[in-house]
C-alpha cells in the first residue's frame, strides 16, 4: 500500500491539482466525505461546494467545484468536475457581486438557486484558505 | 513590349501581395495549432478518469440506464457533423462533409430519417445551398471551442434522445414530447480525428445509445477494477455520469475538430505560399525576358537607323 493518496483534481478542460495527500475531504450529496489511505473505493457525487486537500507537506489545498465526481479507488482519489476552481484563483468581489445578482433573481430565475450555491462555495473556498 | 512588362511587374506585385497574407495565416495557424494541442492534452485527464468511473459504473453494477439502451426500431436518427466556421483550410470541410454524406446514406439505406445537426459555418452553408433542413447550427468557435459549447450540443442531443426514447416507450407515437428537437433514435457524430500534423482522418462514430467502454483512453487492459461503493447510489451516480460522458466525448471530438482545422489550414496556407513564390519567380522569368527583348529590338534598331545612315552617306559621297 502506497503511502500517501494520490489526489488528481481534474476540471473540463484541465487538470487543476495533481499530487500525494494525506486527506481529501469532500461534500457529496449526502454530505461531508473524508478520504484517508486504505479507504473503500468509491463512487459518489458531489455538491457545489469546497473540497479541501492536506497534501503531503505545506498547506492545505482549498478549492471550489461546481458539481461533479469523487472516485476513490487503490489510494487513488480523482475528482471530477465541469469547473474546478483553486482558492488562490477565485476572484472574492466578483463572487461577492455573482451572489447579489443571483439572490435578486430568486423566483424569476431557474438557475437562481444553483448560481448562488456556487457563488456561497467560491467564498467559503476563499475564506477557508485564509 | 513596354507594355506588357508593365503588366507583369503588376502581376508580380499582386502575387507578391497574396503571398504576405497566406504566409501570415499560415504562421498564425501554426502558432494555433500548438495551443490547440495543448487544450486537447489538458482534456485528456478528465476524458480518461470519466472514462474510469463509467466502465466500474457499467461493469459493477446491473443498472440499465436510457442512455445506454438500444431503442428496439430505430427509425430516426441524428447526425451532429462538426465542421470550421472558415475556408482557406484545403479539404478540411469537404471531406468531412463527405464522410457526413456517406453516413446521412448508410442510415437512409437502413430506413431511417435523418436529423441534421452542424457545428461550423461551413457546414451550414453546404447543407443550406443544398436546401436540406438543419435542425440546429451552432457557429463561431470551430478553432477556439469552449466547454460551454460542448455542453450546450450535448444537452441538445440528449434531450433529442430522451424525448426519442420516451416516444418509443409510449408506443412510437410521432407526438412530440419538448418543444426543443424532435425525437431521435440514435447520434451520430462525425468529425475530424487529429492524427498528427500530416494526416488528420474524419471520422463517424455513433454515440447515443452508449456503448461504454470504447472510450478516448481506455484503463489498460491488466488494470483490475475494484469493487465500488455507489453514494448515493448506482443509478444516481450512472445518471449524473453518463451525460457529463457524453459531453466529454463531443469536447473531445470538438478540441480535436479544432487542432485538425489549424493543421489543415497550416498546410493549405503553406502550399499557397509556395506556389506564389513560383508564380512569382516564373513572371519574373517572363518579364526579365521582355525586357531583354525590347533592350535587343531597340538596339537593333539602333544599329538599323545608324547602318541606314552610313549607307546614305556613302550614296551621296
Amino acid at each position: 500500500m502506497a503511502d500517501f493518496l494520490t489526489v488528481e483534481l481534474v476540471a473540463a478542460d484541465r487538470t487543476v491539482w495533481s499530487g500525494e495527500a494525506t486527506m481529501v475531504i469532500a461534500r457529496t450529496t449526502e454530505g461531508d466525505l473524508g478520504v484517508l489511505r486504505g479507504h473503500q473505493p468509491t463512487l459518489s457525487l458531489l455538491t457545489d461546494a469546497v473540497v479541501e486537500i492536506s497534501p503531503e507537506e505545506g498547506p492545505v489545498v482549498v478549492a471550489s467545484v461546481d458539481g461533479g465526481f469523487l472516485s476513490v479507488a487503490d489510494d487513488r482519489v480523482s475528482i471530477l468536475s465541469e469547473h474546478a476552481l483553486l482558492a488562490e484563483e477565485i476572484n472574492v468581489d466578483e463572487a461577492r457581486t455573482e451572489l447579489e445578482t443571483a439572490r435578486n433573481l430568486i423566483g424569476s430565475d431557474d438557475d437562481a438557486e444553483r448560481r448562488i450555491r456556487r457563488a456561497e462555495a467560491r467564498i467559503r473556498a476563499v475564506e477557508k484558505a485564509s | 513590349m513596354a507594355v506588357s512588362l508593365r503588366e507583369y511587374r503588376a502581376k508580380i506585385k499582386s502575387v507578391e501581395s497574396t503571398k504576405k497574407i497566406t504566409r501570415a495565416m499560415e504562421l498564425i495557424a501554426a502558432s494555433r495549432i500548438i495551443k490547440a494541442q495543448q487544450r486537447a492534452n489538458a482534456a485528456a485527464p478528465y476524458a480518461r478518469e470519466l472514462t474510469r468511473a463509467v466502465s466500474a459504473v457499467a461493469t459493477y453494477s446491473n443498472v440499465d440506464h436510457v442512455l445506454t439502451t438500444e431503442p428496439e426500431q430505430a427509425d430516426r436518427a441524428a447526425v451532429l457533423v462538426i465542421t470550421s466556421d472558415r475556408g482557406l483550410a484545403g479539404a478540411y470541410s469537404s471531406s468531412v462533409l463527405r464522410e457526413a454524406e456517406g453516413l446521412v446514406e448508410k442510415l437512409k439505406a437502413e430506413g431511417k430519417q435523418v436529423d441534421l445537426y452542424v457545428s461550423g459555418r461551413k457546414g451550414e452553408a453546404f447543407y443550406r445551398f443544398r436546401g436540406r433542413s438543419i435542425v440546429k447550427s451552432w457557429t463561431g468557435h470551430s478553432d477556439q471551442p469552449t466547454y460551454e459549447v460542448a455542453k450546450e450540443l450535448g444537452q441538445g442531443l440528449i434531450a433529442a434522445f430522451l424525448s426519442g426514447a420516451a416516444e418509443g416507450a409510449r408506443g412510437g407515437s410521432a407526438e412530440q414530447l419538448s418543444d426543443a428537437f424532435p425525437g431521435v433514435d440514435e447520434v451520430h457524430l462525425v468529425y475530424t480525428r487529429f492524427r498528427s500534423m500530416l494526416v488528420q482522418q474524419p471520422t463517424a462514430v455513433r454515440l447515443l445509445p452508449l456503448e461504454v467502454v470504447e472510450g478516448v483512453e481506455a484503463p489498460a487492459e491488466d488494470e483490475v477494477l475494484p469493487l465500488y461503493d455507489f453514494e448515493p447510489s448506482a443509478e444516481a451516480v450512472l445518471d449524473a455520469l453518463l451525460p457529463q460522458y457524453v459531453q466529454s466525448r463531443i469536447w473531445y471530438a470538438l478540441l480535436q475538430a479544432a487542432a485538425s482545422e489549424l493543421a489543415a489550414r497550416q498546410k493549405a496556407m503553406k502550399s499557397a505560399t509556395d506556389n506564389a513564390q513560383e508564380l512569382i519567380k516564373k513572371y519574373t522569368r517572363i518579364a526579365n525576358q521582355a525586357r531583354q527583348a525590347g533592350i535587343t529590338q531597340e538596339i537593333s534598331e539602333i544599329v538599323g537607323g545608324v547602318n541606314a545612315l552610313a549607307d546614305a552617306q556613302a550614296g551621296n559621297d
